[in-house]
Order: structure tokens, then sequence, then C-alpha cells
């Protein structure tokens, strides 16, 4: 049994299987489910998350405020086209991801990853990437067993809250849970995707949680498509041999510190940073009156 | 660990926030079970953060849902004030202040066919868990978890020793039990997790009990 990132990737490199191999297993223990109800969970809340990524790409979907109406819709038609700057497959990620916050946004059915705020990110990430490589069914859901047991060793040691640890511990969790199923389903090591969930980390420590008009719709769903991105980048620095310098522990403990150290106003509590500007307290004023 | 991976992915549910809707509709739904249903009208007393913020989040929405039954993954919830049109329901929403609760509480009251009514106040803590903190004069701390009893009987001698050897009977272990009563020898209720599924028939039995004046059982579904 593991309880930190170094005992889970020991117990996977010890045993040569992958990470899911060993999330399984604890997680059969702790739940007293067999394999199949597992993995028939894990299908269960797949499908929601697909069913998400494609809700809004074709009908704007009413938002409260509409801050957010229509952009998965827009995002998905400019992924079509030939002048993107970073191509059809990054922008259809995007896409996705947008669509699924969009969805949230209009009360739709979403399946949390780890929150509401940040449920884009990895089936934005395990969706398409299951797509670019063929993934088979079981290898999919294997990486979402990854992605879900790297987010609950977060959880266990850390938190994945907004009011407690800002934008950092939603979107940014949520990216870091991705890019781990990303590693696995590019065939990538254990090891890497260890490193590439912290250079994840890395890239998130200090994002506030700051939403407008206390929605979760902006800047949520942008972070949403960002750290979708952000994901697939660091699990190819990982991928090419990146090696973090601090290990996964320690910079999940960064991140708890940073969370802890922001003041309230940076954290769900629609006080500071772009909650804070004049143009977001007349959004404000305009839907509560 | 003790982390569940379906904490880390999951729940599923209507968006956008799972303590202003999901939370909110499951504290309804919890405080429906409670109430009864045999109810005309429901007043939604809203306070702290559900005052200020009910609309932009579909609160209203999912505490309607919720006393209509509606569980907190499924997409009727977003229709539910025309759900409740059919049902003959009416419901109306006010801000108060609620001392001393979370930011995320609400006073639902419900208006029994009866002439009597219930109310019952609640907060959603985060996450989706609720917690019922208090039914009528009563305090509590029901947070819905486990299968939960929520019995009302006179204040007298044998009536709790009763209600746990008809759970023995029936093989049903007690996991925690609170009594509370509003003055020696009246009303008391009488709060009980326990560790297995409670049957309609073990309900049905634990009304046949002296001195019991209504009994109401919570299953927890798996959401």
């Amino acid at each position: 049994m593991y309880n930190n990132f170094d005992e889970l990737l020991e117990l996977a490199t010890i045993r040569n299987v992958s990470l899911s191999q060993i999330i399984l297993e604890a997680e059969m223990k702790l739940s007293d489910l067999s394999e199949s109800q597992i993995y028939e969970k894990l299908e269960l809340n797949y499908n929601v998350m697909l069913e998400s990524t494609r809700k809004a790409l074709h009908t704007p979907l009413v938002t409260p405020g509409a801050l957010i109406q229509g952009i998965s819709m827009d995002q998905y038609n400019y992924s079509k086209g030939e002048n993107s700057i970073c191509g059809s497959f990054i922008n259809s990620v995007m896409a996705r991801a947008l669509s699924c916050s969009e969805t949230n946004a209009s009360m739709g059915r979403v399946c949390a990853a780890p929150t509401a705020g940040a449920c884009g990110i990895v089936p934005a990430v395990v969706s398409s990437l299951s797509d670019k490589y063929n993934s088979s069914k079981k290898e999919v859901l294997d990486a979402l067993l990854t992605a879900s047991g790297v987010g609950a060793v977060i959880m266990q040691n850390a938190t994945v809250s907004g009011a407690e640890g800002a934008c950092q511990a939603e979107t940014g969790v949520g990216a870091t849970m991705a890019t781990a199923a990303a590693v696995q389903l590019a065939g990538g090591t254990p090891d890497m995707a260890i490193n590439a969930c912290c250079f994840v980390l890395m890239n998130v420590l200090g994002l506030v949680c700051d939403p407008v008009a206390g929605l979760v719709q902006v800047p949520c769903a942008q972070r949403n498509a960002i750290q979708s991105i952000n994901a697939m980048l660091c699990a190819d620095l990982a991928m090419a041999g990146m090696k973090s310098v601090v290990p996964l522990d320690q910079m999940v403990d960064a991140m708890h510190k940073v969370g802890k150290a922001l003041p309230p106003s940076l954290k769900e509590t629609s006080i500071g940073g772009m909650a804070g500007t004049e143009a977001a307290k007349e959004i404000s004023r305009r839907i509560f009156g | 660990m003790n982390v569940s991976v379906f904490e880390a992915i999951g729940p599923i549910m209507i968006g956008p926030s799972s303590s202003h809707t999901a939370g909110a509709a499951k504290l309804a739904r919890i405080a429906r079970v409670i109430a009864g249903k045999e109810f005309s009208h429901v007043s939604f007393g809203l306070h702290g953060s559900f005052a200020k913020t009910y609309k932009g989040h579909g609160t209203d929405r999912a505490l309607v849902a919720g006393i209509l039954g509606i569980l907190e993954d499924d997409e009727d919830l977003v229709k539910s004030f025309e759900i409740a049109k059919i049902y003959d329901i009416t419901f109306d929403f006010y801000e108060l202040e609620l001392e001393g609760m979370h930011e995320n509480s609400v006073k639902i009251t419900f208006f029994m066919k009866d002439g009597t009514y219930n109310d019952i106040i609640g907060s959603s803590i985060g996450g989706g868990q609720i917690i019922v903190k208090r039914i009528n004069k009563f305090d509590t701390e029901i947070t819905a978890q486990a299968c939960t009893l929520v019995i009302n009987q006179y204040d007298k001698k044998g009536v709790i020793s009763d209600i746990a050897r008809v759970l023995a009977n029936n093989n049903i272990n007690i996991g925690i039990m609170k009594v509370n009563r509003t003055a020696k020898g009246e009303m008391a209720c009488c709060i009980i997790e326990t560790d297995s599924i409670i049957t309609s028939e073990v309900v049905e039995s634990l009304k046949e009990v002296n001195n019991v004046i209504s009994v109401h059982s919570i299953i927890i579904t798996d959401k």
C-alpha cells in the first residue's frame, strides 16, 4: 500500500507494472469493490465526461449572464480551419475542455475531476489522446484510473478545494491528473508520468481563484482549456526524458503551502484577482442587481 | 490510502457547483424524506452565500428539485420549477439570517396538507456533502452518509429500548444513536444511523412501538 507518490512509484517500479495497476489494487482494498465493479464505475463516469466534451460543440448552451455562452462552438469551428496557430489538434482539445465548462455552467451533467469547476481537463485530454492513439476501452479506463489515483493522493496529502488552495488546487490538480493519464496513453513509463505531474505543478503554483461574479464561468472555462494543453505539454517534456529536480510529493506540499499562504480574497470569495476589477463588478451588478 | 479514486473523479452531478447546486439538491431531498411527502407548499429561507448567489448557481432550482425527490445527477433538476407545477406544489424564497450557521445554509419549511408544518435547517458543506442541523425543535447532525432513521416519540420510559429491540430483532446494528427532547415527558426525537439498509417492514414495526409518533428512514443511494 502507498500513501504518497514516492511509495506509489516504487511499487510500480519494483513490480514493473503501470501506476493504474497499483492504484486499482489499492482501490479494491479501500472500497471493497471488485475489479469489474471498479471498471464499471469508471466507465459510467467516463461516459458522462465524454458527453460533456461534446455537448456544447454544436449548440451554445444558456449560462447565467451569458459569460461563456457559445465559446465552445466557436473554438470547435475554428479548430477545423487551416489557419490556427497551434493546429487543429490543440484547438480541438481546448474546444472539448470548454464544452465541459459550458455544460457545467448551464446546469448540465458533468463528472467532477477533481471538482466541477475543473471538470473539463481530464475529459478533454483523455478523450483527445485516446482518439489520437486509437486506444482500447481498457487502456482508456486504465488511464482514467491513473488520473484519479493521482488526484486521490493529492486529496489525501493536500487539498483540491478552491476555498482552501485556490485555482492551483482545482484546475492545477485537474491538469496534474490529466498529464499522468496522457503519459500512460502515449506509452510512457510510471516514472515519466510522475515527472510530468511535477512540471504541471511548477506551472500552476500561485494560480488564484477569482471567478467573475462568483460564477463558475470566467476564468474557469478558459483555465480548463489552457490547463488541458499544459497537461499535454508537460507530458511531452517528461516523455523527452526531462527529470524534475524536486520530487512530486514535495511539489504537492509546496502547492498546499502556497494555497494556505494566499489571502482569502484570492480563494473563491470573488473579492480579489480579476473578480475585483471594475468590469467584473459591473457584470456582477448586472446579474445579481 | 484513505481516499477513494472516485472522490477524485466524481461525483457525477448537475453543474455548476458541488456545494451550491448538488449539495443544495441533496439537502432538500433529505429534508423531504424527514418531512414526509404530504406537503403542498415549501418556503426556502436562504442564508449567507446561498442568499447572495443562489440565482447564478441555480441553487433555487436545485432546492426545488430536491423537495420533488429529483437526484443530484438527474438533468430534470433544471426543469424543477415546471415539474413542481405538475405535482401542484408551490414554493417561495426569502432571505434570512441563521446565526452561527455555515455560509451555505437554508431553512426549509414544508407546509403539510393536514395544516401542520415542518421546519428543517441544514447546510451544504462542500463537495456535495450536507448536514441537517435542525428538525423542528430538535438539533441534529444528520450527514446522510449512512442509512438513518428519524423517529419522533413521547419521552417515556422504555421507548428507546423498544426501538433498539425492533432493530436487533431485524439484525440491524446501530452505528450512532442520538436522543433529544423538548422537555421531560414531552416530545422527543431519536436519530439512528445503522450499518445496514432499513426495509419498509422495519419502519412499519417501529411505527407500532408504544409512544412512537412518526418514523422516517433515509435510504442512501450511491451518490
